[in-house]
Parts: structure tokens; sequence; C-alpha cells
């Protein structure tokens, strides 16, 4: 039931061209990012063999791309997540999931899973352009991966956020602008944490994301971002049982 | 076997909701038995929609109970689910899906397996003529097609009780007597609830009537009877609820 509801969610999602444009865009700017990557370490190549033990491709060029590809999918995100449940209720059409004999947690998990199959093509897509530097030289596979993992984890909490919130109301846009506030309210935390080394840093979802980033992966990070993720799923679930109950 | 063809499909017992305060629906009993259509009617604001959301599983009812064949809609919602069709007043169309894209939807989320999604998809269609639509998008149908959707949406698991509010809104007067001829045809073999404001559509396809007024069940006959005392419906409905005062007194067996 889980896998049907996330293919109902693909065929819709692709049969707009909200899903294409996304895609191409991103793309756009992050092939671009990449280049310019690309171009600074063709610049200081000839200084970086001076030093001992010099910085290596993955580490000038694909590194800095996730990390852009990651607030790219930050304010992506909200665009998506819109459709998931408020759009469903605007347009009446939760009634025919509530309807079926599928639990709440079926519609949760398939309508995330769903979303997460296409955050897989975006980072896929990503992945394809750090590994077409396979044509001029050697990659460092275990950054590559940890990279990968990275931001696969975080887009998971960015589709969980923005699939609660808009379980919260029927307006799409209400749902946008909110899971918009939310994410970058996760992403100044950061900002405002960044000289101190207060507890606030701990909250913030792209400090967590850093070090996947620079290859280190803590458990810490992982539990930080499960716990996230399954927060609030569960509290998506909640709402919508609560609302069968409340009205 | 003939036991279990005329026993209870759909029955709800002590039904209450409250929204605060206010008291959507009180107290409702409903039973129905397979091969029966009842005409639940009422005055806007009545609970009506409010009773078939509960009846189908979208909201809990405050207090009672719904069984569907025997199971209980609360404790097993799932198996008590897969046995009925709804159709809510809006139809709940995706309009970027294909007609066919949709139903076969509809059929999985009910659980009909794969063996039998393709006989399921065309019976659905046969049924409610949508056969040359199947590749159509939903978006650029007709309204009476969309409502033919809907209703296909209801039946293609072969539900034992379909629920339909306000099937024939919208629709031209010959969509609305192929409407009526397919509930017909539906409730001579399943239990069908049909919510209408349309009296004589009650009287040409419906078994038994219910009269809803501000919460309450204030009226419940079959159309037999109604005609063998040669009392007209619209009668019945204009001094049941124009009459606030006299609610919920009057409950004929």
């Amino acid at each position: 039931m889980i896998f049907t509801i996330a293919c109902k969610e693909l065929k819709t999602l692709f049969a707009s061209p909200l899903a294409w444009t996304l895609l191409a865009l991103m793309q756009l700017v992050l092939a671009w990012v990449f280049l310019g990557r690309l171009d600074a370490f063709l610049e200081i190549q000839s200084q970086l063999v001076q030093i001992a033990n010099p910085p290596g491709v993955t580490e000038i060029i694909v590194a800095p791309a996730f990390a852009v590809a990651a607030v790219v999918l930050l304010m992506a995100t909200p665009l998506l997540t819109m459709r998931l449940i408020a759009e469903e209720r605007r347009n009446h059409t939760m009634t025919f999931l509530i309807s079926a004999p599928i639990s709440m947690t079926d519609i949760v998990l398939g309508k995330f899973l769903g979303l997460m199959i296409f955050f897989c093509s975006v980072i896929v897509l990503v992945a394809v352009l750090a590994i077409s530097l396979l044509a001029g030289g050697t990659l460092d596979v275990g950054l590559l991966l940890s990279n990968v993992a990275g931001l696969l984890l975080i887009c998971a909490c960015f589709a969980a956020l923005g699939l609660y919130i808009s379980c919260l109301t029927a307006q799409p846009a209400i749902a946008a602008a909110g899971t918009l506030g939310a994410l970058l309210g996760l992403w100044v935390v950061d900002i405002a944490a960044d000289d101190t080394d207060s507890i606030m840093r701990n909250f913030s979802l792209l400090k967590h994301y850093e070090s996947f980033n620079r290859g280190v992966i803590d458990t810490f990070d992982l539990a930080y971002f499960a716990l996230f993720i399954l927060t609030f799923l569960v509290l998506a679930i909640r709402r919508l049982d609560g609302e069968r109950l409340r009205g | 076997m003939n036991e279990q063809i005329t026993s209870a499909t759909i029955s709800a017992c002590g039904l209450c909701r409250n929204f605060g305060m206010i008291a959507a629906v009180r107290e409702i009993n409903l039973e129905l038995k397979r091969g029966e259509v009842l005409g639940f009617l009422g005055p806007n604001g009545a609970g009506k929609t409010t009773t078939m959301r509960m009846l189908t599983g979208n909201l809990a009812p405050s207090a009672g109970s719904v069984e569907i064949c025997g199971i209980d809609l609360l404790d097993r919602p799932r198996d008590a689910k897969a046995r009925i069709g709804y159709l809510p007043e809006t139809p709940p169309l995706y309009r970027e899906l294909t007609v066919d894209e949709y139903l076969r939807l509809a059929a999985r989320l009910h659980r009909v397996g794969n063996a039998n999604l393709r006989a399921a998809l065309d019976e659905a269609k046969q049924r409610c003529g949508l056969n040359d639509a199947g590749r159509q998008l939903i978006g650029s149908l007709s309204k009476g097609y969309q409502q033919r959707v809907g209703i296909a949406q209801a039946i293609i698991h072969n539900p034992d009780v379909v629920i339909l509010d306000e099937p024939t809104v919208g629709l031209d007067p010959n969509q609305m007597r192929e409407i009526r001829t397919l509930i017909r045809e539906l409730g001579a073999e399943r239990s069908v609830i049909l919510s209408t404001h349309i009296l004589p559509e009650v009287e040409s396809v419906c078994d038994r009537v219910q009269i809803m007024h501000q919460g309450r069940m204030v009226f419940n006959d079959s159309i037999i009877g109604l005609k063998q005392k040669q009392i007209s419906l619209e009668e019945v409905f204009a001094q049941l609820t124009l009459n606030k005062e006299s609610s919920g007194d009057i409950q004929s067996p």
C-alpha cells in the first residue's frame, strides 16, 4: 500500500510541469557551481602540487557542490511538500485516501517515500556531475559516498518537516511558506551559533550535514537526522489521525 | 444462504457527533439489508454528510458504533472499509491522471488483486458508461463524466455497501436518469445509501427513506408503506422539517 501511494505521488508529480522545471533549474544551478569550482581548481592546480598532502579534486570541487545542493534543495522542498497533504485537502481528494482501507501511517509513509524517490533522482544527477570528473582523474569515492549519504539524510529531514507542515493546513501556499520559514529558521540557527559553541548549534540541520560534507560520518549526526525524521513523521500521522477524531 | 442475503450489511447504533458544543448528529440508528436502497433526506445542515463521513470512517463518532457486514468499523477499520464504496459530495478526483490510471489506483488502494484488476476496471467502466473515456485526463472531462468516474471509483472493488452523497447534482436530465438506473442496478445486489435533495429521485429509486432534521432521525419508512398510506413524500418532508418544535417526536416504525 505504501508503494501504491508512492507511485501515485510520483505519477501526479511528474504529470505536472513543476517536477521537470525544478529538476532542470536545480541542475542548471548545480552545474554552474560545479563548473565554477572546476575552474578554480584548474587555476590553483599548479600551486597545489607544491603543498605536502594537498586537497584532492573531490574536496575542492565535489564537496562544495554538494554543500550548495543542500541549500538548493532546502529552497525547493516547500514547493514539493505543499502538494502532499494541503493540496489533497484543497482538491477534496483526501477523502479518497482516507476512505480506502489503508491506515494514516500508510498514507504518510507513502507520500514521504514518493518524495524521497524524487529527491533521489536529484541526488543521482548531482552524483553524475561528480562522477564525470573521472574522465580526467581519480575521485575519493569514500568522500563522495559520504556526501551522497548526507544529502539523502538531510533531504529526508526536509521532506519530513515539510510533510508535517503540509498536514497543518488546507492552503498549499501557507504550507509552502511555513515549510520555507521553518527550514530557513533551522539554517539561521546555524549562522547564529557559528561563533559560540552553544547548544543551539546542535539544532541546526546544515551543521550536521557539514560533517558528512567533510567525509565524517558521526553517530551523533546520524542519530540527530534519524530522530528528526521520525519525530516529524510521527507528528504528521498523529495530526491526521487527530483530525479524524476532532473533525 | 438465504439468511446471509437478508442479513444487515451496514448497521449504525446510537451514532453521535459533536463539534465543540454543537451536536451535529444525535443518536442516529440505521440498518440496511443487502439489496436495499436507502434514500437519505434532510434539509441542508441536517447532518447527512456528517453521518455519511462517520459511516465511511472519515470521521470518528463521538458515541455509538458502526458495523459493516458484522465488522466493527472502529475496531477493524481496514476490513470494514474494504467493503464500502464512497462517493463524497465533491468527487475526489485527481485531475492530472487519466480515467484508467485513476480507477486502477482506486482498485489497488482497495486491495483488488493484480489478477482481477483488469476485469474490475473493465466492469466498473462499462457500468458507468466510461468505455471510451479510459485514456482521457479527468480534468478534461465534463461534469457528468467526472461524476461517473466518481461512482466508478466507489464500485470498482465490488463493495457490499455503496454510499453516494448527492450523486446527481449538476447533471442534465438524461445523465440523471442514467445514474438512477445505475443506482437501481447496484441496489439489486448490494446496499446503497443515497443522499439527495430531489424527492422524486427517492421515490423512483429507493426502497426506504429516512429523513434527518437538526441531527436527528425524524422519519423512517418504506416507500411502499408511504404509497399504501397515500402520503406524498413531499408533504412528510415539509411537515417534519419546517416545523422545528416537532423535531424528534415523530418516528414511524
